[in-house]
């Protein structure tokens, strides 16, 4: 394989792990400091230990984040050499911004909440996990709005004597901010890191709640523990609903944008070969060998033309005419400044001749699927959600069994899962390119790196991180079946020689 | 002879002065702060007497090095929206250390929250290697890095690119472990341990507290050698003139007033010394860097004056992003820099406490 075949697969891998921590990092820090909220406000024993023991697991998902988080600052410029020389101008600034705003604040504030239970008064203390979690939120936008930036290159121009985009002045930046696929990606990305977490709280919860409930009848201590499950498992339902509806609203939005500014990506999601109008969406569709013809296909008239454009009755662009364009030096949907400058039209239209370039068209089997998979997950995600809430009503306590486990088990999978799939969904949807109608990926990674060095790394890479998966798995596990702490009442020490209530 | 000479064009050079110093004091913080949590990391296996001394140790550290690891992170990004060019052939020339580093930082950055999590000793032994060799590499492959950047990283134009530069050959490494630069990989280490162990003494109380200020007095005498060893050694290697030796002598007081005042039981102005020589070795390398940013042109010498750095196609002027990118990272800096100083200086006094074993709660605490 070449070099740059597996810098892609070293990212792929190394993305895909580290944003199995970061929906969780996101949405659970402010559940957590909403939980300590009510526990501020109300003086519940219940909320402190709920919010001990979501911390908790908080931590440990936290710890993954930020040492995978590195790798991906640093890979950049590692296995993409002429993407970083040629984008750093606009897309290093919001990296740097998201470091100094963003991590700073969760990094140092997480630090003071994790040991300032007995260091602090409570608001303060309670102050410092809000903190961090807004942290963890500002940080989501700045990486959200390069990544846009690289589906949509907004604000900026081809300098042909550096050979680089660059930002066209202080427009320029404000055209980056209002890139429409940054203002809808947002909300749409926060939405499933707040499904996961909810989902993460349902499940545990859930788990808990059926198994505690004969114990809870007869034991003190058990019953206010089947309180605490009680509320968790409703509350976890109740924001992955929510998010779930919001998830839905912003991923239609989302598809509408992508139809305007990479309708390649549209048609690759539907595998959708030739024009259509109006187009009916694929439900389930199996194509030729070489991907080019459909062989067989289930489809619902009217619905891909009303989620692409709003308008049953619209027409949705295929893919062979796509490519005829692309191989004449248009690409659809490319009409930014960068995108639309003359020497950048005829560098991506001399891609076509290039050794080894892959075509016009991503790869049909990955995008067709992870679109399909992404959707589905979330859906049963909802749809648990919706079941929790409708078990649990006036009081009731579920029975339990294997449906109601497997439940708890997919209610924080599904959504997470459903993350990773979306975003192999949109980065192979933009290939390619790396910058979408600018650069080709394969012109991108770094000519000073071997084969060797790259395929070296990205074996002890996945060996690293597959033992740390088994380590944290494990430790969650652990913690999740130990069950909620018993706390008691924190307290500022004043006594030097006092022991901490908290240290490592 | 690179195309690269045509893209000097009419940047505000003083902006580029700026980010180039913001670096540099990004990577100050960096230096002097994580400085300090790689050595005591490096120090727990072989201080501590049993498993309360470890805790003490870990835990002198234990709220504050994760946003001491920001500042590296920071000054990457840094580096990649501000000098692309910079960020670009450095990372990638520099590929294998990099990784190492990245290795060893998800090493010990997992150690610290996982070591607390189970009690049994093996687990525990297992996470406080890892944290101590995680923290031994980092610091090692920094020492020989900044080294070679004071020799001047050999770089040519990338093969059918008018703009890219690169390391002269691929699978650039064992060039970098020259006799100067692993010196500076131990003499890096030393350091650290040294400024370490003086954090250390200022945070702890006890018989772990008289243990670790009777190392610091050997572990001051090895850092300051091998760091006059290696500061004279770099002054004729890439010479900065009289900057160059004022730098290197305000450096060896920090040394030898952080020994000293260790010694007197004065340790938080030892820890400023310390704090201090850490601060004055990096202001001295930052300017052999100035303005070849580290590189030098292949076959040739580093640049010492603007021409020669042109000529090499990779300098502070040619690397950097568009005035506009600098305002407006200029405007952030200027705004979030103090906030961030005041934030964490805040949480240095809110855990500014020392530590001894009855500090310790007998069980691992359940809570978080």
């Amino acid at each position: 394989m070449s070099a740059e075949t597996l810098a892609r697969w070293q990212f792929g891998i190394t993305t895909v792990y580290h944003f199995l921590f970061v929906p969780i990092t996101i949405a659970l820090s402010l559940l957590v400091a909403v939980m300590q909220t009510i526990w501020y406000r109300s003086g519940e024993e219940k909320m402190l230990r709920l919010t001990k023991f979501f911390g908790k697991l908080l931590l440990i998902n936290f710890a993954m984040g930020v040492v995978t988080g590195i790798v991906q600052e640093f890979q950049f410029g590692m296995n993409w050499s002429e993407y970083s020389r040629f984008v750093g101008d606009i897309f290093g600034a919001p990296l740097a911004m998201e470091a100094l705003i963003a991590f700073f604040l969760e990094s140092v504030f997480l630090g003071i909440w994790i040991f300032g239970w007995d260091r602090l008064p409570k608001k303060l203390h309670l102050a410092s996990i809000w903190l961090a979690a807004i942290g963890t939120m500002i940080s989501a936008v700045f990486i959200l709005a390069a990544n846009s930036w690289m589906q949509h290159p907004t604000g900026a121009i081809y300098n042909d004597v550096t050979g680089r985009a660059e930002t066209s002045g202080l427009g320029g930046i404000l055209e980056v901010i209002s890139n429409p696929v940054t203002l809808v990606t947002i909300p749409h990305v926060l939405a499933t890191a707040y499904m996961t977490a909810g989902g993460l709280m349902l499940g545990i919860a859930g788990w808990h709640l059926v198994r505690n409930a004969k114990a809870a009848e007869t034991s003190e201590k058990a019953a206010a523990d089947q309180d605490a499950w009680r509320w968790a498992t409703r509350f976890g339902a109740w924001v992955l609903i929510v998010s779930g509806l919001a998830t839905f609203v912003t991923g239609d939005l989302q598809g509408k944008i992508m139809t305007d500014v990479q309708p390649m990506k549209m048609a690759a999601a539907e595998a959708l070969w030739t024009t259509e109008q109006p187009a009916s969406f694929s439900i389930f569709t199996i194509g030729s060998l070489d991907g080019s013809t459909e062989i067989f296909a289930i489809k619902v008239p009217y619905v891909l033309s009303f989620l692409a454009t709003g308008n049953f009755n619209a027409k949705v662009l295929g893919i062979n005419d796509l490519v005829a364009e692309a191989k004449n030096g248009n690409i659809a949907g490319a009409t930014t400044a960068l995108q639309t400058n003359d020497a950048v039209k005829a560098s991506v239209k001399a891609a076509n001749d290039l050794e080894g370039f892959p075509g016009w068209v991503p790869n049909l089997p990955v995008t067709y699927w992870s679109f399909r998979i992404m959707m589905g997950l979330g859906f049963l995600a909802f749809a648990i959600g919706a079941w929790v809430l409708f078990a649990t009503r006036k009081g009731a306590t579920p029975k339990g069994g294997k449906l109601w486990d497997a439940a708890m088990i997919a209610s924080p999978l599904a959504p997470l899962f459903g993350i990773s799939f979306g975003w192999i969904f949109t980065e192979m949807g933009r290939q390619p390119f790396i910058v979408f109608g600018v650069l080709p990926t394969m012109s991108a990674n770094s000519p000073g790196v071997t084969a060797a060095e790259v395929g070296l790394t990205m074996v002890l890479y996945t060996v690293v991180y597959g033992v740390l998966a088994v380590v944290e798995v494990g430790l969650l596990l652990h913690f999740i079946k130990l069950g909620l702490p018993e706390v008691t009442e924190p307290q500022v020490l004043t006594d030097d020689d006092a022991p901490l209530s908290f240290a490592y | 002879m690179i195309a690269l000479d045509a893209a000097v064009t009419a940047n505000n050079f003083a902006l580029q002065v700026l980010w180039f110093v913001l670096i540099a004091v990004l990577w100050i913080g960096y230096l002097v702060l994580e400085g300090f949590d790689y050595g005591v990391a490096m120090l727990v296996p072989f201080l501590a007497k049993d498993e309360k001394e470890r805790r003490v140790m870990v835990n002198t550290i234990g709220p504050v090095w994760d946003g001491n690891e920001v500042w590296l992170l920071t000054a990457g990004g840094a580096t990649f929206a501000a000098f692309p060019a910079w960020y670009a052939t450095l990372f990638s020339g520099l590929y294998l250390p990099l990784f190492l580093v990245l290795v060893g930082l998800i090493v010990r950055g997992v150690a610290f929250e996982y070591r607390a999590k189970h009690p049994d000793t093996k687990w525990r032994t297992t996470f406080d290697w890892m944290a101590c060799i995680g923290s031994f590499v980092v610091t090692l492959v920094f020492g020989v890095g900044f080294a070679n950047f004071i020799i001047g990283l050999p770089v040519v134009a990338a093969p059918g690119s008018n703009h890219l530069m690169m390391l002269e050959t691929p699978f650039y490494f064992l060039p970098l472990f020259n006799g100067f630069a692993l010196l500076g990989g131990v003499t890096l280490v030393a350091l650290f341990v040294f400024h370490g162990s003086t954090f250390l003494s200022l945070k702890t109380k006890g018989d772990l507290h008289d243990r670790i200020v009777a190392f610091n007095k050997t572990a001051g005498l090895v850092a300051i050698g091998l760091g006059a060893v290696f500061l004279l050694w770099q002054q004729f290697i890439h010479p900065t003139g009289l900057l160059g030796w004022a730098l290197l002598v305000l450096a060896a007081l920090g040394l030898a007033g952080a020994w000293w005042f260790v010694q007197a039981g004065r340790e938080g102005i030892a820890f400023i010394s310390s704090s201090a020589a850490v601060l004055f070795v990096a202001v001295g390398i930052f300017a052999t860097m100035f303005p070849g940013l580290g590189f030098r042109a292949s076959g040739k010498g580093f640049a010492t004056d603007g021409a020669a750095a042109v000529a090499q196609g990779l300098q502070l002027t040619t690397a950097s992003s568009t005035d506009a990118t600098l305002i407006l990272m200029s405007i952030v800096a200027v705004v979030f820099v103090p906030i961030v100083l005041a934030y964490t200086a805040w949480t240095y006094w809110v855990f500014r406490k020392r530590l001894g074993v009855e500090n310790m709660p007998d069980e691992v605490a359940l809570a978080s």
